[in-house]
């Protein structure tokens, strides 16, 4: 297959979907599944021969496109993976498929809706495959659109209206990119008057950072816009509030994409820039993110005991997991950083199995209170399944996807800031607290003939639990499919991060 | 060579259960005979492999020095390295026999009990994935293998104790399980993480070698550190003494569940990796001091509160954590054997006393409470002969199981310290006193309910033929280790020689005997009244009867610490944080409101704005010539 476009391909999949689409008629809503579903399932099935096919002895950005576009900014429509990004996407793909038949059951304004989530989709992808920082930029603020419209036509009201989560979602995805414009703009016209030429090319902008090219100071301004940019994303506290109202908000696809993979645009944009461009910026504000690290963790998981709505429950769980990701990055070695990445990809399938299945509950019985739900697995045993997966996975149990990251995160960041990994560890605690009471409260428990009508999960939408079950477990039991990927791309990162490690510039000197 | 096979491939004994759990999980579970049939068949090839590797063990030498190891690299990254393997040595060959006979013995005993159950191929689903879990863990090669195992162990606990979902107390109890257990693995993960930090490998042949000459350099103050965090793990684990609160509350679960995970199998793990990292605690003799009296006082707590309970499980779960507390103490002191060969005594009878309470249970249409059953002995002949050993076992009358277990713990503790050889003989005491009046109030005496004791019926031969192999093992296990080495092969450091102390031996027999006499007094001939005992005693019983009031303590800390704390932090997330935000967003809010007021479209307003405008700008030049001189 030398030659052929890969990463293109994948990155075209949705948009050729979305446009096929355009020319469906509304009224055959089944065609447009099924239009939808082959995309996500070609996006899929390429990512994947991407994944197996990656030369991991090589490492390095592979399957790389290159072609110019607008010359006198330097902007080149530039593709390629290496062991950061290639988890990424193939999470974002995994997601995308299972969103896909989340939504299978929607009736209102079906095309409308799959042309926006495969838009949406196309935007994430595209943030991770891109090198080329304008490209980046580019499809990140394409997110954003679908997700505004979405939140507020499919979503749904309770606690908050729909208006609000939509709105909220979107003014904070917009805060945030906007401090990262700047820290991006700042950063080319910094490395166009060091370098010579004008360049968006991470790679030439990441040797420019570690070969020292960009001041210290200018390290540290610009990685701190970065952070209030990615770290809003990432739903770092204190900027965190969006995330549960807007995922309690938002239809379920678009809980499952954006707890599952856009959030994670946040830490993956805080290594490939934060850290690889600007190594002593990350260095000086890695302390603070660390202690921000622990109260994301304990506070939200406190915070998560006391929900009564599932949404909610996710929602600050997914906070406070997000927590792990930044400390193993505020850790700031080869074995953290490791860890972070793949703690992103394994919170994502957990996340989005666990939006699916309260979504599927809610489709039903639009009920999604711990109050209100009860007994579940007698008339829904699939559903109960998915649930207790997610769950399981949500409180580390080895043999499913989340046990190794979250270790390899422990190991990294143990020796560096042991209060707050302590703290952070006893988190296992808590959240194998909340999760065991919703699923004690919801699944178990004397049988409710109130639900006796519900059927459970069947045909298309028992696609997501199977998908994203097979994830689960599969890199819960091979845990080296994933850690041996993220491995190549982390691994060559030891020098700078030693080089780092003797550098003493930290906020206010604190550890 | 059958035995060098099983050996060589002594990985597929967790690993042929695990398969029957796919199997039955995702194909047969409808069909529960076919479930069952693969979950027994898939039991008894790891029991032969055990077997098998328990002749190699004693046929090529294999020793605790030199055990037999085989790895591969389960997951890599940076200086990380963690395998996955067997190690198999004396202690691993012992523990695979036990569990896996036991495993065995259950399952097959569960095709007669839980006949009827709509769960039926669900429950060996879980009990095939449970001996997977048990013999995965005591394969592990290193800490963080076991730890994985573990968490699996726990998980089917959860899930088998929260079998009849249906149930609000078998869900809570499932949760609490989890959840107590919980507290104690996360200070063993802390302890493997600073094992992991520190010595770069958490492999147990390498640190075996690696620690005892870290303690000569740097001293013992990090490794005081992780033995006692280590330890915590087996103190959630092992029910002991303050996260026992699980254990009894676990009895919900099914009957031949309490018998192999709450009794026999799982509740030991504590104690086997107490002994596996035997090579670290034994060099910190404070840590070792704490296991030993945490130990003896979990022993003699939990047989404080049997003393009083009426379920009938809820009496074996006690004496379970106080046979737990026994081996604790025995490692404590420095005994290896003696806590290992009680831990195997201890399986074979207790397992045996579990299946028997079940087999009662179900004949009495699962009553639980002792005090309205009653005269069985005549309707349940063969129970009651199994039993009665199961009790004598437990009480260490000899020549059965416990005498030569217990004796040797006893005989460890004396050697060491006197108080805990004197609280340890008084549990004895006590022990033997609460089983014998379990056993006399359901076998003896009037039956408490006439209905019900026409309806009882001895067991099908599935249960029964458990129950008498079981038996034969409470037999015959403990004097069969005794005479023939048991401590040659499972020991740490110099072999142990099998003596009998009589002065001990003796005293705790006696004991014993005294005790089955007052209870025989009380509870059949019911010359002594316990009603007036228990009223003498006044608040003693009421503490012993509540369990010491450690659950609503617990309950009461909890709605305070967490759910109390929980709710603050939601308050402050709603009112503090996300008001900032939204009292900035308002604030932009508000600004644009009072600008676009001013854009109000009348064109006199305007002009009023120009003036006004023009005015300020004037009256500023003026200022600025007049008063600061300077130049326009």
């Amino acid at each position: 297959m030398t030659g052929f476009p890969l990463l293109t391909a994948v990155l075209l999949a949705p948009i050729c979907a979305a446009v096929l689409m355009c020319f469906v008629s509304p009224k055959a809503a089944q065609s447009i599944r099924i239009i939808s579903a082959t995309a996500m399932t070609v996006a899929l099935a390429l990512t994947l021969y991407a994944f197996f096919s990656y030369d991991l002895t090589a490492g390095g950005m592979q399957f790389k496109e290159n072609i110019p576009w607008i010359k006198d900014l330097g902007v080149h429509y530039a593709l390629g993976v290496d062991g950061i990004s290639l988890p990424m996407l193939l999470l974002t793909d995994l997601i995308g498929l299972a969103a896909v038949y989340s939504s299978w059951n929607i009736t209102n304004r079906t095309k409308e809706f799959y042309i926006l989530l495969m838009i949406l989709i196309a935007g994430v992808t595209g943030t991770f495959i891109a090198t080329d920082l304008f490209i980046f930029l580019l499809c990140y603020e394409v997110v954003v659109i679908p997700i505004y419209i979405m939140v507020i036509i499919w979503g749904s009201t309770k606690r908050v209206s729909k208006e609000y989560a939509g709105m909220k979602l979107t003014i904070y995805l917009l805060m945030g990119s906007a401090f990262m414009l700047v820290g991006v703009v700042a950063l080319y016209l910094m490395a166009s008057s060091v370098l010579g030429v004008n360049t968006f090319d991470m790679e030439a902008l990441a040797i420019a950072g570690q070969m020292g090219l960009l001041s210290e100071n200018f390290q540290i301004f610009a990685f701190l816009l970065l952070l209030l940019g990615f770290g809003s994303l990432l739903s770092m506290f204190p900027f965190h509030s969006w995330s549960p109202d807007g995922y309690a908000g938002a239809p379920t696809a678009v809980s499952m994409i954006h707890a599952g993979v856009l959030k994670k645009i946040g830490g993956y944009g805080l290594i490939r820039l934060g850290l690889l461009v600007l190594p002593l910026g990350a260095k000086f504000w890695a302390p603070l993110i660390a202690g921000l690290a622990m109260i994301n963790v304990m506070y939200a998981a406190y915070i998560a005991i006391a929900q009564k709505d599932l949404k909610y429950v996710i929602g600050y769980s997914s906070v406070s997991h997000m927590g792990y990701v930044l400390l193993g990055f505020a850790a700031l070695n080869v074995v953290s950083v490791s860890g972070a990445v793949a703690n992103m990809v394994a919170h994502g399938v957990m996340s989005a199995l666990f939006f699916a299945m309260i979504g599927f509950v809610y489709e039903k019985t639009h009920m999604r209170s711990i109050t209100e739900l009860r007994g579940l697995a007698h008339q829904m045993p699939r559903v109960a399944t998915g649930f207790m997966l997610a769950g399981m996975a949500s409180l580390g149990l080895p043999g499913l996807i989340s046990f190794i990251p979250e270790f390899t995160i422990f190991v990294g960041s143990f020796s560096v800031y042991p209060v707050f990994a302590v703290l952070a560890i006893s988190g296992i605690i808590f959240t194998a607290l909340y999760t065991l009471r919703v699923l004690a409260k919801v699944l178990f428990g004397p049988k409710d003939t109130l639900f006796d009508r519900y059927a459970d999960a069947k045909g298309a939408e028992m696609m997501p639990l199977i998908i994203l079950g097979i994830a689960l477990v599969g890199f819960g039991l091979f845990p080296q499919l994933l850690m041996g990927m993220v491995g190549t791309g982390t691994e060559p990162l030891l020098p700078l991060l030693e080089r780092l490690a003797d550098t003493s510039a930290v906020i206010g000197g604190i550890r | 060579m059958f035995y060098e096979f099983a050996l060589e491939h002594a990985w597929l004994i967790p690993l042929l259960p695990a398969i029957a759990f796919v199997v039955i999980g995702m194909l047969t579970r409808s069909y529960g005979k076919l479930s069952a049939l693969i979950a027994v068949a898939m039991s008894t090839i790891s029991f032969l492999l055990s077997t098998g590797v328990t002749y190699a063990v004693i046929n090529n030498g294999i020793s605790v020095e030199a055990p037999f190891v085989q790895k591969l690299s389960w997951m890599h990254i940076g200086s990380v390295d963690i395998t996955m393997g067997v190690l198999i040595d004396p202690l691993t060959a012992m523990m695979l026999i036990v569990v896996s006979t036991v495993s065995l013995l259950v399952q097959i005993y569960s095709c007669g009990y839980m006949k009827g159950d709509p769960g039926y191929g669900r429950f060996f689903a879980f009990l095939s994935l449970f001996a997977a879990s048990m013999l995965g863990l005591v394969l592990a090669v290193n800490f963080l293998q076991m730890y994985v195992f573990w968490e699996l162990v726990g998980l089917c606990s959860y899930l088998l104790i929260g079998f009849y979902y249906y149930k609000i107390s078998a869900r809570e109890a499932a949760k609490k399980a989890f959840m107590t257990t919980r507290v104690g693995d996360f200070g063993l993960l802390l302890g493997i993480l600073l094992l992991q930090i520190n010595f770069g490998t958490l492999d147990f042949m390498a640190l075996k070698e690696i620690i005892p000459a870290h303690i000569l350099s740097a001293g013992t103050g990090l490794m005081t550190l992780i033995a006692l965090l280590l330890f915590v793990g087996p103190i959630g684990k092992s029910g002991q003494f303050p996260l026992h609160v699980w254990l009894p509350d676990a009895m919900e679960g099914p009957t031949p569940v309490s018998a192999l995970i709450h009794a026999a199998t799982m509740v030991v793990a504590g104690v086997y990796l107490v002994g596996r990292a035997f090579f670290l605690f034994q060099e910190i003799p404070c840590v070792m001091n704490v296991i030993a009296w945490v130990g003896g006082f979990t022993a003699f707590f939990a047989a404080s509160i049997a003393f009083t309970q009426t379920a009938i499980k809820r009496i074996l779960a006690y004496s379970t954590i106080s046979q737990l507390g026994y081996m604790m103490l025995a490692l404590g002191v420095g005994s290896l054997t003696a806590s290992f060969f009680h831990l195997m005594t201890h399986a074979f009878f207790k397992a045996l006393l579990f299946l028997c309470a079940g087999a009662v249970m179900h004949a009495m249409a699962d009553e639980a409470n002792i005090f309205k059953m009653g005269g069985l002995k005549n309707k349940m002949p063969i129970t009651f002969v199994t039993m009665t050993i199961g009790v004598l076992a437990i009480a260490g009358i000899p020549p059965f199981a416990g005498f030569f277990s217990k004796d040797e713990i006893l005989g460890a503790a004396a050697a060491v310290s006197t108080p805990l050889y004197l609280l340890a003989t008084l549990t004895a005491f006590m022990t033997a006193f609460y089983m014998a009046r379990l056993l006399f109030v359901t076998f003896f005496g009037e039956p408490a309910s006439e209905e019900s004791y026409e309806h009882a019926h001895e067991a099908s031969w599935f249960m029964l033929v458990p129950l008498m192999v079981l038996a034969a093992l409470a037999v015959v296990s403990g004097l069969w280790g005794h005479m023939f080495g048991f401590g040659e092969w499972v020991r740490f450091g110099a072999a142990h020689e099998a003596g009998i102390d009589m002065f001990i031996a003796v005293s705790s027999t006696i004991l014993s005997l005294v005790a089955f006499g007052v209870a025989w007094n009380i509870y059949v001939t019911k010359k002594w009244s316990s009603d007036t005992i228990a009223e003498k005693c006044g608040i003693l019983y009421k503490l012993s009867y509540n369990k010491f009031y450690i659950d609503e303590i617990y309950a009461a800390l909890i709605k305070v610490f967490v759910d109390g704390v929980a709710k603050v932090f939601y308050w402050i997330d709603i009112y503090v944080v996300d008001g900032i935000i939204n009292g900035l967003a308002g604030l932009v809010g508000g600004i644009s409101n009072l600008l676009s007021k001013a854009e109000d479209g009348q064109a006199q307003h305007y002009a009023g704005f120009f003036v006004c405008g023009v005015v300020i700008l004037v009256a500023y030049s003026l200022y600025y010539l007049a008063v600061l001189g300077g130049a326009l």
